[in-house]
């Protein structure tokens, strides 16, 4: 498989992954308004999944479509971020997940948005105009929780901490990452806009900063995921699995 | 046409001579009466997002834009489109997704802003379309005109909507956010 590739399928699949965490609130949400965010946000990701998905398949040209990417790879062949896997949690942990991600994805898109590969750079610049929106919700969630009840606080600063190890991964780049980078084709390292910019809501939540994560021994970009990601692709997968000649 | 004839209605083969190069203006006039599954009232020319109609390699060519990249309407305008087309004597219509430059609710013509004000949407600033709006303004009544308003939620009943209330009327309407 080539560097594009598995670039490609990393980005699908991260967006994949974290539709079907926000479909699990459907039905559970705190708040109607809060649940069709969710779903609409959830949907945006789950349209540029598809997208790159079938950028993926059609440089694969095996036969394999998008759907086939999505529902019939197993987890060490999925190459999502580990903190895209993680349980939704309760809203704090979901609000805290998805403004990590929300900010590193808003720096991606926005420099693949000049990538050389036109194709990547058209699905970029479509993707960045829904982020934008999911950037500044889940910012704006921050701030509620952290500034809110002394509950909110406590449960947010709690999420915060247990999901801060998962944040070396958007901070860190590979020889994949900085091949393409180096191309012009791929986004690079956005470790450092992604500090600043997470350290500067943190605070104005009146949370503290954590030290930078570091390195540990599980890999979501090599397929190397949490326990987590089994039982999220079992649920997701089981129908086309099931049905393998099913359609709607 | 109401919204759901294209999903359910009969369809009758097409027998007359089928159309070529010169009537290109026909077939737009057709997809000017393809209407939005999501917002009927609005034709899919009128929200800009049919890019291009050319004759090529003997059939008909149709580039179409989807608004957001998860919308569900997607495939259900593109069929809705090629039927459009069928029925009036185009032979195998080729409807291509046109992704990027991505579709922008700057292209939403001035009677699709109206028809939607009518609808009780609430039309998309003009021009801030393409930076997407960090913050938005206040959105203008489209029961009473009253430009106190105030956002209840960044997201609606669609990906293209927020909802909105009135202060003065206090009805609730939505509001189609720039994109």
């Amino acid at each position: 498989m080539s560097e594009l590739t598995e670039y490609l399928l990393r980005l699908a699949d991260t967006d994949m992954v974290l539709a079907q965490r926000f479909c699990e609130w459907c039905g559970n949400a705190p708040a109607l308004e809060e649940e069709i965010a969710m779903m609409n946000v959830g949907l945006d990701l789950l349209g540029q999944a598809r997208n790159w998905y079938d950028y993926a398949a059609e440089l694969l040209d095996d036969g394999r479509d998008a759907d086939h990417l999505a529902f019939r790879r197993n987890e060490r062949e999925y190459r999502n971020l580990l903190l895209a896997e993680q349980p939704r949690g309760d809203y704090a942990v979901t609000t805290a997940k998805q403004f990590f991600f929300d900010v590193w994805h808003h720096l991606v898109l926005t420099r693949l948005s000049d990538s050389s590969d036109e194709r990547i750079a058209g699905l970029a610049a479509k993707g960045l105009k829904e982020v934008t929106y999911h950037r500044r919700r889940s910012s704006e969630w921050m701030l509620r929780l952290g500034q809110g009840t002394e509950e909110s606080h406590r449960r947010l600063a709690d999420a915060v901490n247990n999901l801060w190890r998962f944040t070396y991964e958007l901070t860190d780049t590979d020889a994949i990452e900085d091949q393409l980078a180096e191309a012009g084709i791929g986004a690079g390292n956005v470790g450092d806009a992604w500090r600043a910019e997470v350290s500067a809501v943190l605070q104005q939540a009146g949370l503290d900063v954590p030290e930078p994560a570091r390195h540990f021994y599980m890999d979501g970009k090599n397929g190397k995921h949490t326990e987590h990601l089994g039982f999220l692709l079992a649920e997701m997968q089981y129908l086309p699995r099931a049905y393998p000649d099913a359609t709607w | 046409m109401q919204p759901g004839d294209f999903i359910f209605r009969e369809r009758e083969p097409f027998r007359g001579t089928p159309l070529g190069e010169a009537d290109l203006p026909r077939a737009w006039d057709c997809l000017a009466q393809v209407p939005d599954p999501e917002v009927p009232v609005v034709s899919v020319v009128d929200l800009g997002m049919i890019r291009a109609v050319e004759w090529g390699d003997d059939r008909l060519h149709v580039k179409v834009s989807p608004t957001y990249s998860g919308c569900p309407a997607t495939e259900v305008i593109e069929r809705d489109v090629q039927e459009a087309l069928e029925d009036i004597g185009f032979q195998d219509p080729c409807i291509e997704r046109v992704l990027a430059p991505a579709w922008t609710t700057d292209w939403i013509t001035e009677k699709g802003r109206q028809q939607l004000k009518d609808y009780g949407i609430a039309p998309p600033a003009v021009g801030q379309g393409r930076e997407t709006l960090r913050d938005p303004g206040p959105a203008e009544c489209p029961h009473c005109g009253s430009a106190e308003t105030q956002q209840v939620s960044q997201f609606g009943s669609t990906a293209c909507k927020a909802l909105y209330k009135c202060r003065d009327c206090l009805e609730p309407f939505d509001y189609f956010k720039c994109l």
